[in-house]
């Protein structure tokens, strides 16, 4: 990667939108599916194949199962069908997506991203449309079109940034989630989104690990935290009758610095003694079939409700993820509710009971913790977090989808004590995306990610300048997995990190035997003293 | 190009209508593009409102901006995070009376390798003018249509008309509203964000609404019509029984063409966005998602890849792993 010929300038846009033509540059797409993945899940067109192939090998009929496929959604989501109609060309979002920010190509303007499909929609099912063709603002679907859907519905990290500044809160996210099933009805839909998927399906998680690899981990990370803390946690799997099931992302269980977050979770399940269990079918709340149609997110969220069901638990507890959490606050308990053989989630430890997860009977960790503290039920020193000045990076979806904006602030104000918040134009429903979501982070992609991650990197690199920030918190693995690297192009020297990593590190457990490093291994003294 | 296809249209419908107000039984003419537009305004109007309507909601997707509704020690947003519909209905209210997310609206600008962000409130302030302003002025005209004229109507009047400059009285929504569409149409030509996004149907709209505007400006002003005359046309109008009206001129009939046009226009194009916002579903469900089971009515069953399968895929491991088995479990209830 050529890093320094990254630069961002801002361009006044030109040219006419309706011109189709794009180009697949290196670094601005993810690469087509793998027929063995498309086949596994039972998806149309299964073949080899890349976007900058001049033949995208499209069934004969591709045009007709489009349209047809538009007009079932249609038919379906008053949100397509309103978003296709109301919009009026204000400007109001234009500069809040963080693709057009960074890249400086107008079609990245939410508004004229959803153009894209409205032109064919205008062109093929409204009056003025039929008549009147490009004069309403009508397109003719062709191949090109296709490829340049793909190209900019592949561009959006359905973020739902532009939705909040949008006077009918028109969502360009639900606009690309629509093209994007539409798109895989023909076949093209990128590997990073459906090998996941895929994987997910079969194993239970992502990265497809297997039932044996999952338990490895987890008793690795025990042994771990035994040394951290001298105390050995346990690590109930698939174990029936526990109260409660806590489901993550699997990143947390693999991958670095994820991994922390995971140490935290452990430490403070094991301080509190929470009756819960882990489970090895779903061993993943994280959810690709988001980034690609309903009916796959319906497909491999069904495992949560299911080993509920199975293992006999009274509610869930899930991790710090954000899709995952999109799916589980906005869509579990409508596809695959209703949840009637839990109970209605009530904290052992303090008795709080969670009413805003009466019917879904799944809370997240934050909600849960922040009531712990709240409650006085745990010991903290946030004197071991001293070595990091602390921001915190609102995560897309539960910031707009969820509105979960306190719970992980007041965890951190407990067990850190230097935080600074980031312009107010950048976090809570303002935030800034990491430039990587929605399937879109993998390295075939990575000066669009750069790019995109830029807006969120600026504000980083102001709290930096400013207070000295070196570390960004924040409670989603798409993002602990992609914001090192924008960090460390954008604002070397920031690190990131989970919230209950920050929790576990400060967490002063029972029994313990004196601390002497972090979580990370890093030793507490010496750092102390340097800082 | 489309700005110049946009004025053309305009300057046809103008052109024709001038010419109808010259000629004999013009008001004939103008009864009935009148009739016209006004049907196909409602009736446009009624189907499309009636096809989002029918159209299911499947999922509860609201876009929240601030904090959600959990613990009971933490303030969550009732009017931007709505958990309730007394909340939902105050972030309508606000969202249709204040266009509360376009107050939001700020600008992103690249500054030597910064982002610095800006307030921009000209776009929310013109358009919120211009709706209020259009708004009192269509208040306004209802004295055309009733007998007597109520006293809220000419309460309005009053305070509408409160500068007492010359005669008759300059109106303040008059004013506003051709500055607020000078300002709207201007910026479609001169930011170069937003006239690349812009089509036809957006200048179209806006000159129209231009015109009818000049149009009403000029009679009201300059021309000085007879408004007793109009007043009779209208009413004649509004109980579906044209009269001959004499010496209203090509300048009324520019207005009533040019209203005509916009009512036959209007649910063919984004005004729509008038009866859709209240539709929208990011705006007006509350954000109660996991308090509160919704439910999608074409909901159906999908393959997934059940408990029972994955273990019979993984057994092996499972057991070598030692993990607990539910054949197991079986097998022993069954043994028992
Ligand atoms: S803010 Fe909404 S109405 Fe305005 S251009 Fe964007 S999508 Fe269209
Ligand atoms: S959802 Fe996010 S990425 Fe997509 S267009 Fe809107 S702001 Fe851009």
């Amino acid at each position: 990667m050529p890093q320094e010929l990254l630069q961002i300038e801002a361009r006044k846009p030109d040219g006419d939108w309706k011109n189709p033509a794009v180009q697949f540059r290196k670094g601005f797409f993810c690469y087509g599916a793998a027929a063995k993945n498309v086949r596994y899940l039972d998806l149309p067109n299964p073949r080899d194949w890349q976007p900058f192939d001049a033949d995208w090998k499209l069934p004969p009929d591709w045009k007709q199962i489009l349209l047809e496929g538009m007009k079932e959604r249609l038919q379906r989501y008053r949100s397509f069908r309103l978003f296709m109609d109301i919009c009026v060309r204000c400007g109001a979002c234009a500069d809040k997506c963080h693709f057009y920010i960074g890249s400086s190509d107008p079609k990245n303007m939410p508004v004229v991203r959803a153009e894209l499909m409205r032109s064919v929609y205008r062109r093929y099912f409204t009056l003025a449309g039929r008549i009147f063709g490009a004069l309403a603002g009508g397109r003719e679907l062709t191949e090109e079109v296709v490829r340049e859907w793909f190209f900019y519905f592949y561009q959006c990290t359905e973020c739902r940034r532009c939705s909040v500044f949008c006077p009918y809160g028109i969502d360009t996210a639900e606009i690309t989630m629509i093209g994007r099933e539409l798109l895989n009805l023909i076949g093209c839909n990128t590997n990073w989104v459906l090998e996941p998927a895929a994987n997910c399906l079969r194993t239970g998680n992502h990265l497809g690990i297997q039932p044996h690899g999952f338990k490895d981990s987890l008793e690795f990370a025990a042994g771990e935290l035994e040394e951290i803390t001298g105390i050995r946690v346990e690590v109930p799997i698939n174990r029936k009758g526990a109260e409660v099931l806590f489901v993550m992302p699997s990143a947390d269980y693999f991958a670095e610095p994820h991994y922390y977050t995971l140490l935290g979770y452990m430490m403070l399940l094991h301080e509190i003694g929470l009756d819960f269990t882990f489970s090895a079918f779903a061993s993943e709340g994280g959810n690709f079939g988001l980034f690609s149609s309903h009916d796959l997110m319906k497909r491999l969220n069904a495992k949560v409700y299911e080993e509920a069901r199975r293992l006999g638990v009274k509610w869930i507890l899930g991790g710090e993820c954000g899709h995952m959490w999109r799916v589980l606050h906005q869509y579990m308990d409508t596809m695959n509710g209703p949840a009637d053989f839990l109970e209605e989630p009530v904290s052992p430890i303090t008795g709080t009971k969670f009413e805003n997860a009466r019917s879904t009977r799944m809370v997240h960790i934050c909600e849960f913790t922040a009531d712990l503290i709240h409650q006085g039920k745990l010991r903290l020193d946030p004197a071991r977090n001293d070595r990091w000045t602390v921001t915190f990076h609102d995560s897309c979806n539960p910031a707009r989808s969820m509105g979960l904006l306190e719970e992980p602030r007041y965890i951190i104000r407990n067990a850190c004590n230097r935080f600074h918040e980031m312009p107010e134009n950048t976090i809570r429903e303002q935030t800034f995306c990491c430039g990587s979501g929605a399937g879109l982070g993998t390295d075939e992609n990575l000066e669009m990610r750069l790019r995109g991650g830029f807006p969120r990197a600026n504000a980083v690199k102001y709290v930096k300048e400013q207070h000295g920030v070196n570390l960004l918190a924040c409670i989603c693995a798409i993002d602990k997995a992609t914001l090192p690297t924008l960090m460390d192009y954008w604002v070397p020297g920031v690190q990131v990190a989970g919230v209950h990593e920050l929790l576990g590190n400060a967490l002063v457990m029972r029994g313990e035997k004196a601390r002497t490093t972090d979580l990370r291994g890093v030793p507490l003294a010496a750092e102390v003293a340097n800082a | 190009m489309q700005s110049v296809y946009a004025m053309g249209a305009v300057g046809a419908v103008v052109v024709a209508a001038a010419l109808a107000g010259q000629m004999t039984r013009g008001e004939a003419w103008m009864s009935a593009v009148a009739f016209a537009g006004f049907a196909v305004f409602l009736a446009g109007f009624c189907y499309r409102v009636a096809r989002w309507a029918t159209a299911p909601v499947p999922f509860r997707i609201p876009t929240t901006c601030g904090q959600q509704k959990s613990l009971p020690w933490i303030k969550s947003a009732t009017l931007e995070n709505p958990s309730t519909t007394g909340g939902v209905l105050g972030r309508m209210a606000l969202e249709v009376l204040l266009f509360r997310s376009l107050f939001r609206n700020s600008q992103t600008r690249l500054d030597q390798g910064r982002l610095i962000f800006s307030e921009q409130k000209y776009l929310w302030l013109a358009a919120l003018a211009f709706h209020w302003s259009l708004l009192i002025i269509l208040v306004r005209h209802l004295r055309l249509l009733v007998e007597p004229v109520p006293a809220v109507l000419l309460l309005i009047e009053r305070v509408d008309g409160f500068f007492q400059l010359g005669a008759p009285p300059l109106y303040l929504s008059d004013i506003v509203l051709a500055c607020a569409l000078a300002y709207l149409l201007l910026r479609r030509f001169r930011d170069p964000m937003v006239r690349y996004i812009s089509q036809f149907s957006d200048y179209f709209a806006l000159l129209v609404l231009i015109g009818i505007a000049a149009s009403g400006l000029v009679m009201r002003y300059v021309t000085r019509v007879d408004v007793v005359a109009v007043k009779q046309f209208a009413l004649g109008l509004a109980a579906f029984h044209p009269v001959r009206a004499a010496a209203l001129g090509s300048v009324f009939a520019v207005h009533l063409a040019l209203i005509s046009v916009l009512a036959a226009y209007f649910p063919f194009s984004k005004l729509m966005h008038m009866g859709g916002e209240f539709l929208s579903p990011t705006r007006n469900l509350a954000n109660n998602n996991r308090s509160k089971r919704h439910i999608n009515p074409w909901n159906y069953p999908v393959k997934t890849h059940s408990y029972a399968e994955w273990e019979e895929e993984f057994r092996d491991k499972l057991k070598g792993a030692d993990l607990p088995l539910e054949a197991d479990h079986a097998a022993r209830a069954s043994a028992d």
